[in-house]
């Protein structure tokens, strides 16, 4: 029995994937309708294991979608809201072309238009899943939020993405969840732990966007769309979770506290909210009015299979965490006019510091810039003209430093006007073998408590350490990247020199007696032995092996490269250091 | 028609006109020019001038370009019509249809309008420009032929209005404006006009249209409009959420990988060794934006106030957004092993000795590269052969050269009589090298002498002499002349048939030879691809033959091909087979040695890549499990090849040294390796005219 002949790619995986063409053709929906319902529902191609048969044999570049993805879209309700657009748009257009402005009146009252809640809940079936991807909506929403209203998108849009992350970020601060701040030159990160996961975003600095001629600023409103939907139910749910009102409501003592004379000479009586929201000064009114301590004592069970050791570090790094937390509790700040007012007030009330401003800075500020029992005032200029003996003067860097180091650090290096440390990136987690910077190296010390010795000594001492520590990666270095290339050298050399012993020794000569070293003559017969071992690998093996060997060297080279680098930096500084003193 | 300002008819509606203080004027009759030539009188607000004509306001009528040019004609008429009664009646027709007649028109009256007498002529003219001081102001009316002079208020009434200013010199145009139906309901109505009746009856057209639409409502055509829904309602959407409901679709999901985490060298101060030199910034310029590592420049800035906008910003965000929702997505597995689990363990060679470790002889004496070499049976001797056209045989344990033989060209190959009764070196002629014990080379020799001739003379391909007496001498026994040169040499183990490899491309590759009987044949019938070498199975009656792709293995009883072993290489140089006869290595010149297991399949069992250049020599060691192979890269590596007795456990193969000493000349390094019979030890010739020894 025969039966019916098989045909090629009938079965299988070239039956589970459809070109993007004819998604679009099943769908009946133009190219550009097609990305937005891929944009709004999460749709994106998939590679498929075996291309060129799920290509049916052809190996043109094509992008593939999954079946069961596109028969999925069929039933969305979105895209007959795509259609009515369609046809309402044309109605429109001929409405006006015939001038009958109450056909257009009326049009556009009834403008079709379409929700996207349960595309989020389609998409992030539990609220755990929709904080994991709440970067990227951060990111495009605190974008958004800095765009002039003008031109490029909505002035709706804007606002509705200026909202939530105010909203954002007064959770974040009545929730204490920030945990890392990092200012790069492209913007400013912040990470924040929010019911477990690390939730990373992107805040670029305070400046009018020089808009790019080749950006298709409607790709960015249709994710921006989505984004804002997300990010509104995300930002309602952890409202609740901790007892706050949503939308969000000033508590009503510090209301009364804002409150001034002149609140019309800042914004709008419409946006006068907003902008006190967005302050970040006052705290939030609560649902049920916590109790003052909240921070009841828990218990921590172990957990299975964790031993008592584990419990302890467990317990230590609460502790830590609860000290983080707890970082600029009791200290006063003042920020000056020049520094950027958000982030390090959003920065210092995560902390549990007291932040206050220039009244004609913004609106907001609680105390002046005379209040006597200010700590620390946030200064970027050379010189104060105008110093109080009883505060701390430091540039807004050491804000950020101590956030990162989670301790106050000595605020000495960071006066105005001095030269500042780097500032390094709090989300680098250094392996062995990997290059830390001494700055860190330090940090770390300060952490584990030792204290830096006294100046001149100091700086031999860490010379000493450095020194120390660029040997340390030599031979890292040396073990990890040049085993093999050594071993193989050796070998030559010990065969090269027997060879030619053997060679020359045509003469007799009183022998010497020759120490023989027993550790090394050990360790050549074990590389050697390995050398064999590698010859006998698997073509395959090998391949991978090499290929790990070789990750392994190139970062071990650039370890190298950078502790060079470092040190040629500081021979010259301390060269000129030499010069400048012989001159004086 | 003419209406004529005297006589205008107005019908006064009603005495409810608004007067307001200093708008008397606005009362006044406005004189309305018309098109052609004749005016209209309107009054004001509350008047209706009884005129057919369409009538424009005075001041449109002024300001208007296009009537400025008729103005004199204009007021012409309208000066005429006022100072004298005199008027033509012919109306707007032209003049010329006059010209033959006396008269030029009919006056009110009816009566005929005649020229002047004498007409002027251009000296007229000319005399009155001269001399009469009010030519300029005199106007010459066509209408009825006579020259009219305008008077002072007339001349600058026209002044006037050809500056675009009104008739009326009292005329103040920028008198305050006086909004006359102003937003106030007034007390009185503007009009004291009764109702029309039609404002109380209910219209039939709107009647009409409202039935229609209550038609539409019934029908359902028309629906009430929807409450405006608030939008952006936010709740708890995830009230109900079940872990379990979650859809099959979610387990294709593949989440779009996270933006990498900036590292110190994005920081806006970043410690100094991390921002680039100026080579490497350079160097980072002039790289595709695609390949470069960082997808920005690394930079320092002394402040924070000093750190300007990201100008990549928003391209950075739209890339992010063009992969989440444009770049296919695949799950990869990343292989997270440690490299060092990855090397198989093999037995310690220490636990496979005994094999050669060092290099413990040199034998030097011969000019060039020494292409072969071979062994005495008993070990105690070593005949090698090489490009100075002689074979040196040497003493192995001391190294010292015996003897040295010329011989006519190149030694390709050399093989020692594998049977120890018999001292026999085939080189291309059968040599006794008179070293052995007495006794044995010249039962050799009697072997040899021992040939008769047999009784009729059968073709032979090759040609067999004895050589002359000075030859004999040296030790040459016989010479067997091939048409070809000779590849190679090899003997059966039994030390009476010999194989040789001639450098042919037709059937005559292979011949067999005889030594009692002084015979040879070749056992081919057709040419299967250049021969590289041969060899004998060393128990049965096998014969194996490489050519270039593979080894053919033949039955010499049944003479028919048993076996074709693909070593999938390119090319074949050398092969040597195991003692035990069941194994078969194979060393080629893209630098692999296959082992073959004749048990198992025609496929190598396996190939081993040990070398870096091309295979010159393999050889397997009589009584120890060791193979060794050479290589041009100048070494030799000696490996552990154990095979089992029991069939079912497949050979152990463990590379346990490698050998270095020869040095590479010509990118030649080891042309042949040979083993001990007895010892463990490795020869190895090389092109750099040596042997070595490595025990």
């Amino acid at each position: 029995m025969g039966g019916q002949q098989q045909k090629k790619y009938e079965r299988g995986s070239a039956t589970n994937y459809i070109t993007r063409n004819k998604a679009r053709k099943k769908l009946s929906l133009s190219l550009a309708d097609f990305r937005r319902l891929c944009i709004l529902k999460g749709i994106y191609p998939h590679e498929p294991k075996h291309k060129k048969k799920v290509n049916k044999g052809s190996t043109a570049p094509r992008t593939f979608y999954l079946l069961k993805d596109i028969r999925f879209l069929l039933h969305e309700p979105i895209v007959g809201k795509f259609r009515e657009y369609k046809i309402f748009v044309r109605k429109l257009r001929k409405a006006y072309g015939k001038g009958e402005w109450a056909g257009v009146q009326r049009l556009r009252e009834n403008k079709p238009s379409y929700k996207l809640d349960h595309v989020v809940k389609e998409r992030y079936p539990t609220f755990i899943d929709a904080i994991r991807d709440m970067d990227d909506a951060l990111s495009m929403c605190f974008l958004f939020s800095t765009f002039a209203r003008t031109g490029k998108c909505h002035v709706q849009t804007i606002q509705l993405c200026r909202r939530l992350c105010v909203e954002w970020m007064n959770y974040v601060i009545a929730s204490r969840s920030l945990r890392k701040v990092f200012l790069s030159i492209k913007g400013i990160y912040y990470q924040a732990d929010v019911l477990g996961q690390l939730v990373t975003w992107l805040v670029p600095y305070q400046f009018a966007h020089n808009h790019p001629t080749d950006v298709d600023y409607r790709v960015m409103a249709t994710f921006t769309e989505f984004y804002t939907t997300l990010l509104g139910f995300i930002n309602f749910r952890l409202y609740h979770s901790i007892n706050l009102a949503y939308p969000p409501k000033l508590h009503s003592k510090s209301e009364t506290e804002l409150k001034t004379e002149h609140e019309e000479d800042y914004a709008m009586e419409s946006e006068s909210y907003l902008e006190k929201l967005s302050a970040l000064s006052a705290t939030l009114s609560r649902v049920i009015s916590a109790p003052e301590d909240e921070d009841a004592e828990l218990d921590h069970f172990p957990a299975e299979g964790e031993d008592a050791e584990a419990l302890q570090v467990r317990e230590k790094q609460q502790k830590g965490l609860d000290a983080q937390k707890r970082l600029f509790e009791g200290l006063k700040f003042f920020l000056s006019r020049e520094v950027p007012r958000e982030p390090l007030a959003f920065v210092i009330r995560c902390f549990g510091g007291q932040v206050s401003w220039d009244q004609s800075l913004c609106m907001g500020s609680t105390y002046n810039a005379t209040d006597e029992t200010i700590t620390h005032q946030v200064v970027d200029r050379p010189n104060v003209d105008k110093k109080y003996i009883n505060r701390y003067y430091v540039q807004p860097q050491w804000v950020f430093d101590c956030v990162n180091g989670k301790m106050l650090l000595p605020v000495e290096d960071y006066f105005p006007g001095v030269t500042l440390p780097p500032h390094l990136s709090p989300f680098m987690e250094e392996k062995d073998g990997d290059y830390v910077p001494p700055e860190k190296l330090k940090l770390m010390a300060l952490q584990r408590g030792e204290k830096p010795e006294e100046e001149p000594e100091e700086e031999e001492e860490e010379e000493g350490d450095e020194a120390n520590a660029d040997e340390d990666y030599d031979d890292d270095e040396e073990e990890m990247d040049n085993k093999e290339v050594r071993d193989e050298k050796s070998l030559k050399m010990i065969e090269k020199q027997r060879s030619q012993e053997r060679a020359v020794s045509v003469m007799v000569t009183p022998g010497k007696v020759k120490a023989e070293n027993k550790m090394r003559l050990e360790y050549e017969e074990k590389a050697e032995e390995k050398h064999l071992a590698i010859m006998m690998m698997k073509k395959k093996e090998k391949y991978l092996y090499d290929k790990i060997m070789f990750g392994k060297r190139r970062t071990v080279r650039e370890a190298n490269k950078l502790a060079a680098k470092r040190k040629a930096h500081d021979e010259t500084l301390k060269a000129n250091k030499k010069k400048k003193g012989k001159k004086d | 028609m003419i209406v004529e300002a005297s006589s205008p008819t107005i019908r006064q509606h009603g005495s409810s006109r608004v007067m307001v203080p200093g708008m008397e004027h606005l009362l006044r009759p406005a004189r309305h020019f018309l098109s052609d030539g004749s005016f209209s009188v309107q009054y004001p607000v509350g008047y209706t001038v009884f005129s057919p004509r369409l009538t424009l306001p005075l001041s449109r009528v002024m300001n208007s370009q296009a009537c400025a040019f008729r103005l004199s004609t204009f007021h012409l008429y309208f000066l005429k019509s006022l100072s004298e009664d005199i008027r033509n009646t012919v109306g707007n027709v032209p003049m010329e249809w006059y010209q033959d007649y006396p008269h030029i028109g009919y006056d009110l009256e009816g009566k005929k309008i005649f020229k002047p007498i004498r007409n002027k002529d251009e000296l007229d003219e000319f005399l009155d420009k001269m001399e009469n001081p009010d030519y300029w102001r005199t106007v010459h009316d066509k209408m009825t032929s006579t020259d009219i002079r305008l008077t002072d208020e007339q001349i600058s009434l026209v002044h006037r209005l050809q500056s675009g200013q009104f008739g009326d010199v009292n005329f103040n145009e920028y008198e305050p404006y006086i909004d006359f139906f102003s937003g106030e309901t007034m007390i009185h109505p503007v009009t004291n006009r009764p109702q029309d009746k039609r404002s109380f009856i209910p219209s039939l057209i709107e009647k009409e249209k409202v039935s229609k639409m209550v038609h539409a409502i019934k029908m359902g055509w028309i629906k009430p409009r929807k409450p405006k829904e608030s939008d952006l309602q936010f709740y708890d959407l995830w009230a109900k959420e079940d872990p379990n409901a979650i859809l099959g679709r979610h387990k294709m999901h593949v989440p779009a990988p996270k933006m990498k985490l900036p590292g110190h060298e994005e920081s806006y101060n970043p410690p100094p060794e991390y921002l680039l030199t100026e080579e490497e910034r350079l160097a980072w310029e002039q790289q595709d934006p695609e390949d470069r590592k960082l997808s920005f420049l690394p930079q320092k800035f002394s402040c924070l106030r000093s750190v300007p906008a990201y100008s990549r910003f928003i391209h950075e965000r739209f890339e992010r957004c063009l992969d989440l929702y444009l770049c296919p997505r695949q799950r990869k597995m990343r292989v997270n092993v440690d490299p060092e689990d990855l090397i198989p363990k093999l037995p310690k060679p220490r636990d496979l000795q005994p094999f050669p470790t060092i290099q413990s002889l040199i034998y030097r004496g011969h000019s060039s590269l020494v292409r072969c070499i071979s062994l005495s049976p008993s070990g105690q001797w070593l005949a090698s052969g090489s490009d100075d056209c002689t074979v040196r045989l040497w003493e192995v344990s001391t190294g010292r050269c015996m003897k040295t033989v010329e011989v006519g060209g190149a030694v390709r190959s050399i093989v020692w009589n594998p049977n120890p009764a018999i001292c026999l070196v085939a080189v291309l002629v059968l040599l006794n090298p008179y070293l052995a014990d007495k006794l044995v080379y010249n039962a050799t020799d009697q072997l040899i002498a021992s040939y008769v001739e047999p009784e009729e003379e059968r073709p032979q391909p090759v040609q067999w002499q004895v050589p002359e007496i000075e030859d004999s001498d040296k030790g040459f026994r016989l010479i067997i002349t091939h048409p070809k040169s000779v590849k190679q040499v090899t003997w059966h183990s039994k030390g009476d048939y010999l194989a040789s490899v001639l450098s042919d491309n037709s059937n005559m590759q292979v011949l067999i030879h005889q030594v009692s009987k002084r015979r040879s044949q070749n056992p081919f019938r057709k040419n299967k691809g250049l021969v590289q070498c041969v060899s004998f199975h060393p128990i049965r009656p096998y014969f194996f033959v490489a050519s270039q792709r593979c080894v053919r293995v033949y039955n010499l009883i049944k003479q028919e091909l048993m076996k074709k072993l693909m070593a999938n290489c390119k090319w074949i140089s050398s092969m040597a087979i195991h003692p035990g006869g069941d194994n078969v290595i194979c060393g080629s010149y893209d630098s692999r040695l296959s082992w073959f297991d004749l048990d198992l399949s025609t496929k190598p069992y396996k190939v081993l890549r040990h070398h870096k250049k091309a295979l010159r020599g393999v050889a397997f060691h009589k009584n120890y499990p060791l193979f060794a192979s050479g290589s041009d890269d100048g070494s030799v590596i000696v490996c552990h090849g154990m095979v089992y007795n029991d069939l079912l456990q497949n050979p152990l193969i463990v590379p346990v040294k490698v050998l270095k000493g020869h040095t590479l000349t010509h990118n030649l390094g080891v042309l042949d390796v040979a083993f001990h019979p007895t010892q463990p030890w490795v020869f190895s010739s090389g092109a750099d005219a040596t042997i070595r020894l490595f025990t």
